[in-house]
């Protein structure tokens, strides 16, 4: 596991885009001709996919069989799909379900995440090198090896029709990557203010709240949003905790979608992805320096 | 310093709600499963005593030298093609398109966010057969091309995985190597230019082996990650046709939660751990002198 601790990982891997500026550029316009290609060329493979899923998502079941697959929606404002999908399909509740487990859980894991980071990375005690060992081992471990003692432990405590299963399985295996990750940051603060705080004659809890935390502030909010995402697009954990139709996440809910409708119902199916893509999107929107910088440096987790 | 710093009583309450969770949820499941393994039954109906015939199941089990198959192949041919992908990504975002790259990493990044059911049923619909031709179907009848049935053969939905994985995760190695790329210093590459390097030769002989310690983590993050594939397969194929793209972590799904055998199921679940812990102990062994060099 200590292969993980190796700086090069450890540093956020997403550096300021500065570096172009000092290659040198031979500018010939065949060059830039070639270039302009190859980047329309790749934005057309990321997109394209993007785009027919909006376009279809328009589109009524007649126009899905009788027009060509690339043919444009007759009408853009045509919202039936996203209706049926929303009331008939249920996407209403699975959001509201994925709410109520997604952020409950990333508060606590956050919070504890924050803690242990601190205790393990700036106060000094004997066996916190192996805690973080224990901690990081976490990461490793597939969903599937704890999957059937915590569906007996939840079954025997009847917590099976609740959305607690969800949330503390959640806290739980956000631990590791936030414990690692907060380490990580915290290593990264000159060990030289806490001592010279300690002189000062500050408390350690004190020390928590007025040095460690504002100085690792925008980290967290990083951090947060990695475990966002990776809980917020979790299957495994979902399908194995939501025994009704109630209790279903919005990937479970997606997942079954196709059974409620039938499946050659396209738009509502569509409909349905774009509304579960669109939550990411609008995220990454504004914050796609910090989605990047953030993901690859959780990029432990694979 | 040492009574502030190292607080018994303060180091107890930070760490303690983290380990207590932790320890409850993870480690203690852990070995709770492996218990697991030498009982039959499941959680409703009850256990019985069985001793070592699940882990011997597994040597005998057709299903399970399937899914062990398919779980190494998939990974082996998905970290070849994502990791080589990105990296071919990140040599053009350095050195090709430089300063107008920005734009370009971040859009190709973006499908990394996307929930993995929701590509994998926009996948679906893209590559569709029957009833109708999805557009994959219908961009090869443009060149005179028949509709090909995707999710009909094995090897095409295998391809179609890895397609579908390449699509969403090229983006995020592209990212990851880039900054291993960015950190070669200009006076190497400046220096080897004019010692006559350039194109291939440059790629090759300078900035291979000097990216090369980011570009084993990568192949470690990607094992690690593909290994342990799940929603991709779930979502896209459900381990059809048959069980032919039935990876280890879907049959121990649905061994567990579809037949109610959990100490079978554990038994896969151990297989499927021990493999990841193989895998990471392996290529940490034979590359610590690179990654410990930089």
């Amino acid at each position: 596991m200590t292969v993980i601790q190796h700086p090069s990982e450890l540093r956020p891997a997403v550096k300021a885009s500065s570096v172009s500026g000092r290659r040198r550029s031979a500018r010939r316009p065949m060059r830039t001709i070639g270039n302009v290609v190859l980047a329309a060329l790749l934005l057309l493979i990321v997109l394209v996919p993007l785009v027919w899923l909006v376009m279809g998502s328009f589109k009524t079941q007649s126009e899905f069989l009788n027009n060509p697959a690339f043919a444009l929606p007759d009408s853009w404002t045509n919202f039936s799909n996203y209706s049926a999908a929303i009331t008939e399909g249920h996407l209403g509740t699975y959001v509201r379900n994925s709410i109520l487990t997604v952020f409950p859980a990333l508060f606590l894991t956050i919070l504890f995440g924050v803690a242990a980071g601190f205790a393990l990375e700036v106060m000094v005690w004997k066996g916190r090198g192996t805690v973080l060992i224990a901690f990081l081992a976490g990461i490793m471990v597939p969903g599937q090896m704890i999957l059937l003692p915590l569906f007996t432990i939840y079954f025997k405590l009847h917590l099976t029709g609740t959305l607690l299963p969800l949330i503390i399985t959640y806290t739980a295996i956000g631990l590791p990557l936030t414990v690692f990750m907060m380490a990580t940051f915290f290593r990264s603060v000159p060990r030289e203010i806490f001592e010279a705080a300690t002189l000062d004659g500050a408390t350690i809890v004190r020390q928590f709240f007025s040095i460690g935390l504002p100085m690792v502030r925008n980290a967290i909010f990083t951090v947060a949003l990695v475990q966002f995402f990776f809980l917020w697009n979790d299957l495994l954990i979902a399908l194995t905790f939501t025994s009704s139709d109630d209790l279903r996440t919005i990937q479970v809910g997606l997942l079954n979608f196709q059974g409620q409708f039938g499946q050659i119902e396209y738009g509502p199916t569509l409909a349905a992805i774009c509304l579960n893509v669109f939550g990411t999107l609008v995220i990454y929107l504004f914050l796609n320096k910090r989605v990047m910088k953030g993901l690859t440096a959780g990029s432990v987790k694979g | 310093m040492k009574s502030v710093l190292g607080d018994r009583r303060a180091i107890f309450l930070l760490l303690a709600p983290a380990l207590t969770v932790y320890s409850l949820i993870i480690l203690i499941p852990v070995f709770w499963s492996l218990g697991y393994t030498v009982f039959e039954g499941n959680a409703i109906n009850g256990f019985s005593f069985v001793g070592l015939d699940n882990i011997k199941q597994l040597f005998s089990d057709p299903d399970v030298h399937q899914a062990l198959w398919f779980t190494v192949r998939f990974a082996l041919v998905l970290t070849a093609v994502q990791v080589a992908l990105g990296y071919l990504l990140a040599l053009l975002y350095v050195f090709v398109l430089r300063k107008a790259s920005n734009l370009i990493r971040t859009l190709v990044f973006f499908p990394v966010v996307l929930p993995t059911v929701a590509v994998s049923l926009l996948f679906q619909q893209l590559f569709e057969y029957a009833p109708r031709n999805g557009p994959v179907n219908s961009i090869l009848n443009v060149f005179g091309i028949p509709s090909v049935d995707w999710f009909g053969t094995s090897t095409s939905s295998f391809w179609v995985l890895i397609l579908m994985e390449t699509w969403r995760s090229m983006g995020f190695y592209a990212v990851l190597l880039y900054a291993g790329l960015v950190d070669i210093p200009e006076e190497v590459l400046e220096s080897s230019r004019l010692d006559g390097a350039s194109g291939l030769r440059l790629v090759r002989h300078i900035v291979i082996p000097l990216s090369m310690p980011v570009l084993l983590s990568s192949i470690i993050f990607s094992i690690n990650g593909t290994l342990k594939i799940f929603d991709s397969v779930i979502a896209l194929t459900n381990g059809g046709p048959g069980t032919s793209t039935t990876p280890l972590t879907v049959l121990m799904f649905q061994t567990s939660f579809g037949y109610g055998e959990y100490g079978y199921g554990s038994a896969i679940a151990l297989l499927l751990t021990m493999l990841c812990l193989i895998v990471t102990i392996f290529i940490f062994r034979s590359s610590r002198r690179d990654l410990t060099k930089a």
